[in-house]
């Protein structure tokens, strides 16, 4: 680091500032979450009692438990549908629909969140007037919302693991006399595994942080949490959030840091 | 693959496409024909509050109203224009800032010692993981009238009133940006990272200065990752609607906030409707830009 420190400085320095504009803010979040003050910028001495407090918010607590079922749920949905996907994508080039599931899969990943949900919702609406489904809208409408997005980015993630993979252990298999879905529950599926962990986590993430899509597909009984936080943001600033927000971050922090672990060592198995 | 596993895998490989091709054709792409079908029809109030194109009078007349009032309206009304261009605006120059930004990142990333890139990627992924809403939250914060940067300017002096950021597109700008850089400095990392570094040095052995090197080498080389994470960047942000909501003001109108009021505040369907057309209308050309650079850098890779 020394070295390439002495002969691109310039390039370090940017390098640096860049970081610390990513990171400041989530800094600044903490700090202000132990502020005794209500004023968010104002110092007012050490205090916890905004974890206090926001363990006391019972509304916000249960679209919190609402958040992490669906996230949950959603991860899962998203990991199969996603994994299904990427298989075709990399295996069955040849197959009928593989073009167009490409464009499919691609397009959620950059489509604004706000013409997803939209469409959605007029889907949803349109099916409940035809069929009497979904009655309503609430968990399973976001829920159907959520997977359609996150799967696409799971489809990513496995896609390039799939095609950076070694098949010559499959087809040993194959040549041993293994039927296809025993290789690839043998064989593919653990080779695949850190991909499908990382879609996991992912898909997970991105069902809890979702505001946009869930506004419109939700109905009167399933407030989710970042419904809950963008109300109460929108009148301002408040510590509570920001505990809120520590807690998130120490929480993704751990993940991923547990993530890494298990990758490293996997890896360092393999060599 | 062998062709055992050939002849086998074509009985599954049909369910295998099959199924995630019909979940997204059911609840990604058609969606989008009732977006064109809710933008035609006209606006009541009822729930859902759009009336049928296909009405049937008392006499047992079947009739078909298209409404193409909407779309006129969007073309007419200043305030559908402007929201329009915009988003435009805040999208183009929010690219052009994150490139500015990103490359010298992921450049200097591709250039660190092979033990360090591993790490500084992951700090560049890190706060994509954690709430994207929280971390716009955080700059209301920092921006405020009373916030950290107006107190750390007046106490070194430098100003004397606080400055009027927040709500301001100065606001949006830092908002878009912050929360999308790291969608640029990947795909560039990647393009980086498998430069052919032997035209480098035959461009320095042939005496060019290492500014006419990055220009005529580095950069040209590049251009798939530039384009493909500039799409990542630009498109989102053309219907953005949080930060906008947030960190923008009056003066910072964009298309996915006026889509956010149109259905939530004045519960006009059709409008909000005919609104989302177009922007996939304009979206189109970037999105099958994207598609071009990143299947070729995928047959690059697989090359």
């Amino acid at each position: 680091m020394r070295q390439f420190f002495t002969r691109s400085p310039l390039l370090v320095m940017m390098l640096l500032a860049g970081y610390a504009f990513l990171y400041l803010p989530i800094v600044s979040l903490i700090v202000y979450s132990f502020n005794e003050s209500r004023l968010v910028t104002v110092w007012g001495g050490f205090s916890t009692k905004w974890y206090g407090e926001l363990m006391s918010n019972g509304p916000l607590l249960d679209a919190a438990a609402l958040s992490l079922k669906i996230a949950a749920l959603n991860a899962t949905l998203a990991v199969v549908l996603g994994t299904l996907a990427a298989l075709a994508l990399v295996r069955f080039r040849k197959a009928r629909g593989h073009k167009s599931l490409g464009v499919m899969v691609a397009a959620p990943l950059v489509m604004p969140e706000i013409i997803i949900g939209l469409s959605l919702l007029l889907l949803f609406v349109a099916l409940e007037n035809l069929t009497g489904w979904p009655e309503g809208r609430g968990q399973t409408t976001i829920l159907i919302a959520h997977a359609t997005f996150s799967m696409a980015y799971v489809t990513v993630i496995v896609q390039s693991r799939l095609a950076h993979m070694d098949t010559s252990i499959e087809e040993a298999a194959m040549d041993l006399g293994a039927r296809p879905l025993r290789v690839f529950f043998t064989v593919t599926l653990p080779m695949i595994a850190p991909a499908l962990m990382a879609g996991w986590l992912l898909a997970f993430t991105l069902s809890m942080d979702d505001l946009v899509i869930a506004s419109f597909v939700s109905g009167p009984g399933a407030t989710t949490l970042p419904m809950v936080v963008y109300s109460s943001v929108r009148l301002g600033v408040s510590p509570q959030i920001n505990a809120l927000a520590t807690i998130f971050i120490a929480v993704v922090s751990l993940a991923v840091l547990i993530a890494s672990v298990i990758l490293y060592r996997q890896e360092k198995a393999r060599q | 693959m062998s062709a055992a596993l050939r002849t086998l895998s074509a009985h599954s490989s049909r369910l295998i496409v099959a199924v995630p091709w019909f979940w997204l054709a059911l609840f990604f792409v058609l969606p989008f024909l009732f977006i064109l079908k809710i933008s035609l029809s006209e606006p009541q109030l009822a729930m859902p509050p759009y009336m049928d194109w296909v009405r049937e009078f008392e006499d047992g007349l079947l009739t078909i109203t298209l409404n193409f009032g909407n779309y006129v309206l969007l073309f007419e009304d200043e305030l559908y224009r402007d929201a329009l261009w915009g988003s435009f605006t805040v999208a183009s120059i929010s690219t052009l800032l994150c490139l500015l930004l990103g490359y010298p990142m992921a450049y200097a990333i591709a250039r660190a010692p092979e033990h360090w890139r591993m790490p500084l990627l992951m700090l560049i992924i890190l706060p994509f993981w954690t709430s994207f809403l929280l971390r716009v939250y955080a700059w209301i914060g920092i921006l405020k009238d009373n916030g950290l940067l107006n107190q750390l300017l007046m106490s070194m002096g430098l100003i004397e009133q606080p400055l009027q950021i927040l709500h301001t597109p100065v606001a949006v700008y830092i908002g878009v940006v912050y929360s999308y850089l790291p969608f640029l400095v990947l795909p560039l990392y990647a393009t980086l990272i498998r430069l052919d570094n032997t035209l480098l040095e035959a461009a320095a052995d042939l005496g060019a200065r290492p500014a006419r090197q990055f220009f005529t080498v580095t950069l040209p080389q590049s251009m798939p990752g530039i384009v493909a994470g500039s799409m990542l960047v630009f498109i989102p942000v053309m219907g953005e609607f949080v930060i906008p909501d947030l960190l923008g003001g009056p003066d910072t109108l964009m298309v996915g906030k006026l889509m956010w009021i149109e259905f939530f505040s004045n519960k006009d369907w059709p409008v909000a409707s005919s609104l989302a057309a177009i922007l996939l209308l304009v979206l189109i050309v970037p999105f099958v830009l994207m598609r071009h650079y990143e299947q070729r850098r995928q047959a690059e890779e697989e090359a």
